[in-house]
């Protein structure tokens, strides 16, 4: 089978504006006739809720949380890149283009990048207009600050809450419409199954979280707007809800997963402390804009960090990067901490942690003006840790944090399942192999604001208006009865081990074998340890509590359960990339150095895997989407 | 490493927003000073389900204290006796071997109980969906810096709009008001140029959402502020009134 990525003819300014020209539409009066269920609320989803609502079409939005405004793009601290020009830097909708394309290592789609560059002025506009309360000047007009990969000041900020921000934004534009009657909203809900007719996606099935009640819903397309996947680690930076089930029972049901492999591991997070550990806190890649990273020259060296004179201090990036300094991409900032660690100058208890330094900083800028900008972040460290940041370095060290791969989508955003959709973290499709820091907000509000609402239509103006199966048809009766089978057998297997013991023991298999490096043999004994536990999983696992009821722990063993096989084909992904590239790092093919080797003659690809059952072992088979590159030339990527 | 604690615990347990409530206690020997608060009931929920038991439901997801969804009130306050912090930002460095502690849930008329310590809080959707929003449609604003704002106006807007909607402040009042919440939006859109057109209107429809939700009215006990994980300030609430009052009598 031969994937088409549908990328519009034409030179890459106008692909986005022609294929728009091009596109079908559906009249105003037609709209309400036409029902789209959206499943997830976050920056994707609840942008697009929000606009095809006010468009007219009749949404139906879920989510698991208890409320729309808890969805994980909450958590997103950092900030948003546009390439507005305001600080008047030379950045121009080319340069975000180019510096995102390469930031991905040259392994995502020319057209959709260039869209992402083109459409994200535009988001900055509607958030400011909604009231999102970005940073300032003081001549009252918007402020900029550098994130890694960039030689521009492009991000838009709101303090260390940008994400909490824009994401009130998108909900509150949501609420409206649930006011106008344009969105029905279900939240407590969880997706089970999507509901595939005569080869198109018609609806879907959900648990309602609080009865325990399997519920059928009916549309005219559906979109998953689910998020990433990070969770298969146990632990990363990730909400503690955030899960692959959505997108995973899709692949399921016949859409492709696209790059699993491309895992992005977020260079400064707060260090492992123990085992009864749940979850690893992030701090904004901003704090590089001042903190500076280090390690002892001399191993072993335990003074106090303040006693340790410069030049007995290791700026390792700084040194190996004279150019792009503490400001590197995320990959490459994660990869050389790994690697003084293994050195043996990591520091703390573990071993496992650099420093992250703002003596200096403070020193050039003043106490004030350091706590005006990351004030937020600097208390919840001194929180965490218990060490206070303004008068000793913090501890980082990196921490999986977003999910490149996902559900493999056109330009269109359409998966190969026709009338299922996928955005924001849920689709593989704009950062390629590694994603730069402030662009999953830009993609999220892109797709979710702009991109969907416009492509969307063009598919359902071929479809029949109105055109209903009912709920009863078979398909429907198929995945409420699988989606119902399998909460039976969970709760019927009463085993031994509780379900967090098994997705922490999956987790470090991941961690271990799937992290920051990897070559084939860790990674076919990871397949073998995966499937061993997962098949220990299905006989061992012990679910408390009842289906008809709230049930925490029946949730988790069911995203635990689609864990244990997307592991299992992360694995396979990474073991057929025999290249590294952006984050995924084959100990096989870097320099001496310990920079990733591309292969772009054998590797310039989309793995696009399809799903053909687990018996024992998860069968996929591998497509390819070929990535032409018309208009950027492939360079090995280099930051020195 | 630090020396384990030992904890004494007693929380509720409640089957379904109708059944009868009831106190279970449970000792926990192994609590480590770095755990999170939230960390030391996923402890107590494993060695519930060890012993065959049901775990303690609780909400929670972050656990960053941005997403709002913890609520817990713990030895009777509102996240604990840590100021400015959600109760998964708690550490249990500020317990001390031997300590007792009580969970409950936040307690009001308009978050009903689901379970356990798991309340309703869609009431706070309905208070912003009554009009917590600027009414601009995608694809109608214009240029971002054609709106200046003074900074520290913006900078105060931001102040309000840190709100997480966790509720605590629902737990604190003595009258289960919501108004900080509330004011906190109102406040929030109400510095800003953009929110200034629909301003009498949106603090109307709000105002008589919360009193249509069942939350009491405000005496200005201001425990709210004191137990406000972002530290809302309680000058929201008279923001809120001064709009109020405008919008009615004018």
């Amino acid at each position: 089978m031969k994937l088409d990525g549908q990328i519009p003819d034409g030179p890459l300014e106008q692909k986005w504006s022609l294929h728009k020209k091009n596109m079908k539409l559906v009249a105003p009066n037609n709209r309400r006739k036409y029902e789209i269920i959206i499943v997830g609320t976050g920056l994707a989803g609840g942008a697009a809720a929000a606009s095809l609502a006010e468009m007219g079409y009749k949404v139906k939005s879920f989510c698991i949380q208890d409320s729309a405004r808890r969805a994980h793009s909450i958590a997103a601290q950092g900030g948003i890149n546009a390439a507005k020009n305001y600080p008047n830097d030379g950045d121009s909708v080319w340069r975000l283009f180019y510096d995102t394309i390469k930031g991905g290592d040259y392994r995502s789609r020319e057209a959709n990048v260039y869209r992402l560059a083109e459409v994200a002025n535009n988001i900055i506009d509607q958030a400011v207009a909604q009231g999102v309360p970005f940073a300032r000047e003081y001549s009252g007009l918007l402020d900029n600050r550098s994130f890694g990969g960039a030689q521009v000041s492009r991000t838009f900020y709101a303090r260390g809450q940008t994400g909490q921000q824009l994401l009130l934004g998108a909900y509150q534009a949501m609420m409206r419409q649930v006011q106008e009657g344009g969105v029905e909203y279900f939240p407590r809900h969880e997706m089970l199954e999507v509901v595939i007719i005569d080869g198109k996606a018609r609806g879907i099935i959900t648990r309602d979280l609080v009865s325990g009640e399997i519920v059928r819903h009916e549309a005219d397309a559906v979109v998953l707007a689910t998020g990433g996947y990070g969770n298969v680690f146990y632990l990363s930076t990730n909400a503690k809800n955030s899960n692959v089930t959505a997108a995973w029972r899709a692949h399921k049901k016949g859409a492709f997963f696209a790059n699993p492999c491309y895992v992005q591991v977020h260079p400064t997070c707060i260090p492992v402390s123990g085992d009864y550990q749940s979850k690893l806190t992030l701090m904004s890649e901003s704090l590089r804009n001042d903190g500076r990273v280090w390690v002892p020259k001399k191993k072993g060296d335990d003074r106090h960090p303040n006693d340790i004179p410069d030049e007995e201090r290791y700026y390792y990036l700084e040194e190996r990067y004279p150019s792009f300094g503490n400001l590197v991409p995320r990959d490459v900032a994660s990869r050389n901490a790994k690697l003084v660690c293994d050195d043996g100058l990591g520091v703390g208890d573990t071993g496992l942690a650099v420093y992250l330094d703002f003596r200096d900083a403070i020193k050039r800028y003043g106490l004030e003006t350091i706590s005006a900008k990351y004030g937020n972040l600097f208390d919840m460290y001194h929180n965490i840790a218990g060490e206070n940041p303004y008068e000793q370095p913090m501890k980082i060290y990196p921490a999986v944090h977003y999910t490149m791969g996902g559900l493999w989508v056109d330009y269109n955003l359409m998966t190969n399942v026709p009338g299922l959709f996928a955005t924001g973290e849920a689709n593989f499709s704009d950062h390629g192999a590694n994603r730069l820091g402030a662009s999953a907000l830009m993609q999220g509000l892109s797709d979710g604001y702009f991109v969907l609402p416009a492509t969307i239509g063009n598919y359902l103006a071929d479809e029949e208006i109105g055109k209903r199966y009912g709920t009863d048809h078979k398909e429907f009766e198929k995945a409420a009865a699988e989606a119902q089978a399998q909460i039976d057998k969970l709760l019927s297997i009463k085993g031994k081990r509780t379900i967090v013991d098994f997705h922490r023991t999956l987790g470090k298999i991941v961690w271990d074998n799937i992290g920051i490096a990897r070559n084939a043999e860790d990674l076919k004994k990871a397949i073998k340890e995966i499937q061993e536990l997962r098949e220990e999983f299905w006989s061992n696992v012990y679910v408390p509590g009842e289906k008809n009821n709230y049930n925490k722990y029946l949730e988790f063993a069911g995203r635990v359960a689609d864990f244990f096989e997307l592991a299992e084909l992360m694995a396979k992904d990474a073991l057929d990339r025999q290249e590294s590239c952006g984050c995924h790092l084959r100990e096989e093919y870097q320099s001496e150095e310990g920079e990733a080797i591309r292969n772009d003659e054998d590797f310039s690809y989309v793995a696009a895997w399809e799903y053909q059952g687990v018996n024992g072992e998860l069968k996929e088979q591998l497509h390819k989407e070929n990535l032409e590159f018309e208009f950027v030339e492939l360079k090995q990527r280099s930051y020195k | 490493m630090s020396k384990d604690m030992t904890i004494h615990l007693k929380y509720w347990k409640q089957a379904g927003p109708d059944a009868q409530g009831y106190f279970e206690e449970k000792t926990l020997n192994t609590v480590n000073e770095h755990m999170s608060f939230l960390e030391m009931l996923d402890v107590l929920n494993e060695e519930l389900q060890l012993e065959g038991k049901d775990p303690v439901e609780f909400d929670y997801d972050c656990r960053e204290g941005i997403c709002g969804s913890c609520n817990l009130v713990i030895n009777g306050q509102a996240h604990g006796p840590k100021e400015k912090v959600a109760c998964c930002q708690l550490h249990m460095r500020n317990y001390k071997d031997g300590d007792h502690i009580t969970i409950e849930p936040p307690k009001a008329g308009a978050f009903p109980i689901i379970k356990d310590l798991v309340v309703d809080r869609s009431a706070f959707d309905r208070i912003i969906e009554a009009g917590g929003y600027v009414s601009v449609k995608t694809g109608s604003a214009q240029e971002a810096n054609s709106i200046p704002i003074e900074k520290e106006h913006s900078d105060l807007a931001f102040d309000y709009a840190t709100c997480i909607g966790c509720g605590a402040c629902v737990a604190a009042c003595p009258n289960a008001s919501a108004s900080l919440f509330t004011g906190a939006k109102i406040a929030h859109l109400g510095k800003l140029p953009q929110g200034e057109l629909e301003r009498s209107k949106r603090v109307v429809a709000m105002v008589d959402q919360m009193k249509e939700e069942g939350f009491g009215d405000c005496s200005n006990f201001a425990e709210c502020e004191a137990v406000c994980p972002v530290g809302i300030s309680i000058s929201a609430i008279a923001e809120m009134r001064k709009d109020y009052v405008k919008a009615v009598f004018s």
